[in-house]
């Protein structure tokens, strides 16, 4: 599949190489005179030399030899013969032929290099992050591991005798290890599935409200001593989306919130929709961004701000990124004036169902 | 003592969930594969399956259906997150419920009490309590706090529906098969809609639902005694 498209494209540098040359000799052709016909190899080298810019080396040879001929036949005294009067011109046509094929060559050598050297910079940012990745991976999972690990083996060993207190402790503390393992496990399933490209949308009637209180109701837990308020009117109308993502999406800004914000915050989800644009603001009154750099890294793979507190590897928002992305829409974070952070998404809605039911 | 067939490959759920089950008054039966639970459940038919979708013999879903040909009892189904549309499928090829690993066991045993319970049910009494709620099948009416509330005919079909089905997940295309027919199964518009309505009515905080909650990806599911 690859090869034959290459091909094809291949073909058709060759076809306009051709037809660049031919094109431009003939517009020279009838000023001959005027410009003199030594100026016009100047011309066609020109034309060769920008062919040289976008095209591969093939194609490129092609132009700059027949454009050699050209010249030869049509240009140099006598014409209409291959035939060169004068020995100066037959040292310009060497030279011609030369230079021009002299272009080809090196403009590819300074392509292939290009390609050398930005494949060994990708090469770089992806061992890079790679070396992140493993390292914050290793910890996140580890960390759990260690915890459950450590934990069963108290409760299990018979020289000590555990409190009751003790093994409710030791029970909670390998109660919460565990779902700190699920969620960063359901996170890393979410950004394959994401960046697999095989992700296929479901996209159906939403009631965004319900959608966002299924998200809220699945962070209770989590909430603790912060509030959630949802500003979403009941009488929306129904959005195409895909139901079970977007809830992941509000489900991760929404945990974001709950987790790096001081005790007490409010967290408040309000929205509009106008022009077949849904938004929804998330936004919290918590100590927001630190770093100018953290607003616009944030949403990036494996990115945590400097000093973020243990857990997460910096996934989450990368998600909702890509939800968001695949629904075609843009997300924004900023630091408000009166402080806290907010997130704010932009979703085209296309057409909106407003239900009328009265049977 | 109802019994209880767990197919399952992974031997520390399976071994977990014996423990849970045993500790709750079931009697347990285990397979490792599908052709081992297929086999188990044909000699002494079990009062409820767990069935795991993930299986290395078998398809689940294939699974599901062979054991659907005659096994008339509930079969729950085990899956992974994000399988939500292995659960639907599972669910229209006529298993009762689902639960998604990984799964608390007080849910888990809560399920399968309300499994059990519909399985045996035969006529349900018409009127039946939930909280503050009466609802009163024969009389078409809802009572909220004693009060009688006003609800279309659909409205009804819809409660009554759930009501019969109560603590099952039922979804979308089930709802609309039930209730407008089978013309109507890509209708998905029409439950949101009816859904958001019946809270309204009904749920004393219709955006914190606890009778009619929503099962992100796969449908609702009524719960009517918490």
């Amino acid at each position: 599949m690859l090869l034959t498209h290459k091909t094809h494209s291949n073909f058709s540098q060759y076809g306009w190489s051709v037809a660049t040359v031919l094109v431009s000799a003939a517009i020279c052709f009838p000023f001959t005179d005027l410009i003199g016909y030594r100026t016009v190899s100047l011309i066609l080298l020109m034309v060769v030399s920008i062919l040289a810019m976008r095209f591969s080396i093939g194609p490129v040879s092609v132009a700059a030899i027949l454009s050699a001929l050209i010249w030869d036949f049509f240009f140099i005294p006598p014409h209409f013969t291959l035939t060169v009067g004068h020995a100066e011109d037959a040292l310009m046509l060497l030279m011609y032929f030369i230079i021009a094929l002299l272009n080809a060559i090196l403009t590819n050598q300074m392509k292939v290099y290009d390609r050398i050297m930005r494949r060994r910079e990708d090469k770089e940012s992806t061992l890079r992050l790679y070396n992140t990745l493993f390292n914050s991976l290793s910890h996140e999972l580890r960390t759990p591991i260690a915890t459950i690990l450590a934990a069963s083996e108290n409760l299990a060993s018979d020289k000590h005798k555990w409190s009751d207190e003790d093994k409710s402790t030791m029970n909670q503390v390998v109660h919460t290890a565990a779902e700190r393992l699920n969620r960063l496990v359901d996170n890393l399933l979410n950004v394959s599935r994401l960046e697999s490209g095989h992700l296929v949308l479901k996209w159906d009637w939403c009631d965004v409200g319900e959608l966002i209180n299924t998200a809220a109701l699945r962070l209770k837990p989590d909430l603790d001593n912060k509030s959630l308020d949802i500003k979403i009117p009941a009488n929306w109308p129904l959005m195409r989306l895909d139901f079970v993502l977007m809830e992941q999406a509000i489900y991760n800004l929404l945990h974001n919130a709950a987790t790096y914000t001081p005790p007490g915050t409010r967290i408040v989800v309000d929205g509009a929709y106008q022009n077949h644009q849904l938004t929804i603001r998330i936004s919290d009154n918590g100590q927001g961004f630190k770093e100018e750099e953290d607003l616009l890294r944030i949403f990036e793979k494996f990115y945590r701000p400097a000093g973020s507190k243990a857990g997460g590897v910096g996934l989450g928002l990368s998600i909702v990124k890509g939800v968001i992305k695949a629904h075609h829409g843009t997300i924004e974070v900023r630091n408000k004036p009166e402080g806290g952070a907010e997130f704010i998404l932009n979703i085209p809605t296309g057409q909106l169902l407003r239900p009328t039911v009265n049977h | 003592m109802p019994c209880i067939l767990i197919i399952d490959d992974e031997s520390a759920i399976r071994k977990l969930l014996e423990i849970t089950l045993h500790a709750n008054g079931y009697k347990t039966q285990s397979a490792a594969n599908a052709q081992e639970g297929i086999t188990m459940a044909a000699m002494h038919p079990p009062d409820l399956i767990l069935l795991d979708l993930g299986l290395p013999d078998e398809d689940g879903q294939s699974v599901l259906i062979r054991l659907r040909e005659w096994f008339r009892q509930p079969i729950l189904i085990l899956s992974v997150r994000s399988g939500e549309e292995d659960v639907v499928q599972a669910l229209d090829h006529g298993a009762n419920d689902y639960l998604i690993k990984p799964f608390r066991p007080g849910e888990l045993l809560a399920r399968i009490r309300s499994a059990l319970r519909l399985a045996q049910s035969g006529d349900q009494d018409p009127v039946q309590e939930f909280g503050n709620l009466t609802v009163d099948v024969a009389n078409r009416t809802l009572r909220k706090n004693n009060e009688l509330v006003k609800l279309t005919s659909t409205e009804f079909a819809l409660l009554s529906l759930f009501v019969r089905n109560e603590g099952k997940v039922l979804t979308h295309s089930f709802i609309l098969r039930e209730i407008w027919g089978p013309g109507y199964v890509t209708q998905t518009q029409y439950p949101r809609v009816f859904v958001g309505q019946l809270r309204k009515k009904m749920e004393d905080e219709p955006d914190q639902p606890r009778f009619i909650l929503t099962e992100s990806g796969v449908g609702y599911r009524f719960v009517g005694n918490t």
